[in-house]
């Protein structure tokens, strides 16, 4: 049940993207900020995601890669 | 007669994202960070984490990158870690002191009664390296391609990672799909011990399955970004993962009661090894938010659904909130909460006879049902020339549910699972490698 909520949600979200307004390149400016990045500290996110694989038996979901190890 | 080649004009998008922020936004620091790509951009870090009576940790990343041709990247990274202390072993707190014997099967270490067995020869060291070029094949898609080996006395991973970003609609949407595959060795101390065979006392040695034993771990991601409108951005992934091989932890035993219902240990053997399935599917769907509000803070929030095929649910919101000031300062608040259902083959305790009937058993902390919490604050100080210090100090609790089925007789007077109370410090520097060559002439010419 919970599944398929967030399935239909994440379905009526990309629904919506298609009726947005595009962005313009010259209307660009904050986006372009350093805070504004998905991922804005890298090292911060690598260490934080460091240390939840250790302690937690969920880990990853935003994006690929990065190895693991035989933390405890 | 030789033709030279024509030099391709370089950085040509760089220079113009540089200037139009300067323009347009007027912000010295974003300019200054991306007109910097001739040079090394270098970001470092060191972190601290300490947990209660546990492990302790300290970490330092070093992370290279470089604009080698037209908007193409290497990024390197560089982690080295020290970890000490203790961490669970997977037996039951008892009203009697207990005691084990060591992975090596070379020692004992005894508990005292009424305490949380933990293992203390945890000693390690740990050393990684990855790397990622990133480079455009087009002008809506461009692919990374990373490697990364990562190295403990008994745990060796390496891995290999692709993705494509496809934009779209003006590049407003972007498309991406990565898969990666990660080869992982196991080397523990004392060998690989079978599943479900007794820990025997010191000085017996364990029944062994080799010396070393192996996973590999494939995942795939398929995401969606989209720029909603000038002052936000969304991302939408969904993730699926399958592990094959040793996933067992070599180190975790478990207790096995009398079945009288007392709660007493079994006379003989009282401690057995956990024994895990030997393939796992996960998948999750995370999205995150941010966006830049009027008075130029920032809410950066995220929530990830994971489940997999051993039963385990979790839920993570993590939400961070940029306070910028006058002069290049700024704070940022976090707080995450994540909370786990158990693994079907969860166990806190066996009873006598289980471990020759059940398939699977593991008491491993990690598995069970539990919460962790985390609260933390961020001071950050942007300079003028887009160097870049920072410090945190966060907090992070771990509270689980104890199973009622294992708690019983004398255990019912005992905490079960592990509550634990760990504190991270990082402190954290960011600057571009002409600032370092400026600095060491500098220290010279003095």
């Amino acid at each position: 049940m919970l599944k398929t909520l967030l399935f239909s949600t994440c379905i009526a979200l990309a629904l919506s993207a298609c009726s947005l307004e595009p962005v313009q390149p010259w209307d660009r400016d904050l986006l372009a900020q350093q805070k504004m990045q998905l991922v804005a500290d890298p090292l911060e996110i690598y260490l934080d995601e460091h240390t939840y694989f250790s302690k937690e038996a969920s880990s990853g979901g935003q994006s690929v890669g990065g190895g693991g190890c035989g933390c405890n | 007669m030789q033709l030279k080649k024509t030099q391709r004009p370089r950085n040509i998008r760089r220079q113009l994202a540089a200037a139009t922020c300067t323009l347009l936004a007027g912000t010295t620091h974003a300019g200054s960070l991306i007109a910097s790509g001739d040079n090394w951009k270098i970001d470092s870090a060191l972190l601290i984490y300490a947990e209660k009576d546990r492990v302790s940790l300290a970490e330092g990343v070093l992370n290279i990158r470089k604009e080698i041709d037209d908007d193409e990247f290497i990024n390197a990274r560089i982690v080295t870690d020290v970890l000490t202390g203790s961490s669970p072993n997977g037996a039951v707190p008892s009203n009697t002191a207990q005691t084990f014997t060591n992975p090596s099967g070379n020692s004992s270490y005894t508990e005292a009664a009424n305490t949380t067995p933990l293992n203390h020869t945890f000693k390690d060291l740990r050393n990684a390296l990855s790397v990622e070029w990133d480079t455009p094949f087009s002008r809506s898609l461009r692919g990374t391609l990373g490697g990364n080996i990562s190295r403990e006395y008994d745990y060796l991973s390496t891995g290999i990672s692709v993705s494509l970003a496809q934009d779209i609609n003006q590049r407003n949407t972007t498309l991406t799909l990565g898969i990666s595959l990660n080869k992982d060795t196991w080397d523990p101390v004392g060998g690989v011990p079978v599943g479900f065979t007794a820990m025997p006392a010191f000085p017996a040695k364990k029944a062994i399955d080799g010396a070393k034993t192996d996973k590999t771990v494939k995942d795939i991601l398929f995401g969606v970004t989209q720029i909603i409108n000038r002052q936000t951005l969304m991302q939408l992934n969904y993730s699926r993962g399958q592990s094959d091989g040793y996933l067992t932890d070599p180190y975790k035993i478990l207790s096995v009661l009398e079945n009288d219902g007392s709660g007493n240990l079994r006379g003989t053997n009282p401690y057995v090894y956990e024994n895990r399935p030997d393939q796992r599917t996960h998948q999750s769907l995370y999205w995150k938010g941010v966006h830049q509000f009027h008075n130029e803070n920032v809410l950066n929030v995220s929530y990830r659904y994971f489940w997999d095929d051993w039963g385990i649910q979790s839920h993570t919101v993590d939400l961070r909130y940029r306070f910028d000031f006058d002069g290049g300062h700024y704070l940022q608040p976090h707080l995450r909460y994540y909370q786990q259902g158990a693994a079907d083959f969860y166990r806190q305790t066996l009873t006598d006879g289980e471990e020759n009937t059940l398939s699977y058993a593991s008491a491993d902390y990690r598995l069970g049902e539990f919460v962790t919490q985390t609260i933390g604050l961020k001071y950050g100080f942007e300079f003028k020339n887009g160097a870049e210090i920072n410090f945190r100090a966060e907090m992070i609790t771990q509270k689980g549910k104890d199973r009622s089925a294992d708690a019983v007789g004398i255990l019912q007077n005992q905490q079960l699972f592990p509550d634990n109370e760990a504190y991270l410090l990082q402190g954290g520097l960011s600057l571009d490698s002409d600032m370092v060559i400026k600095y060491i002439m500098g220290f010279f010419k003095k």
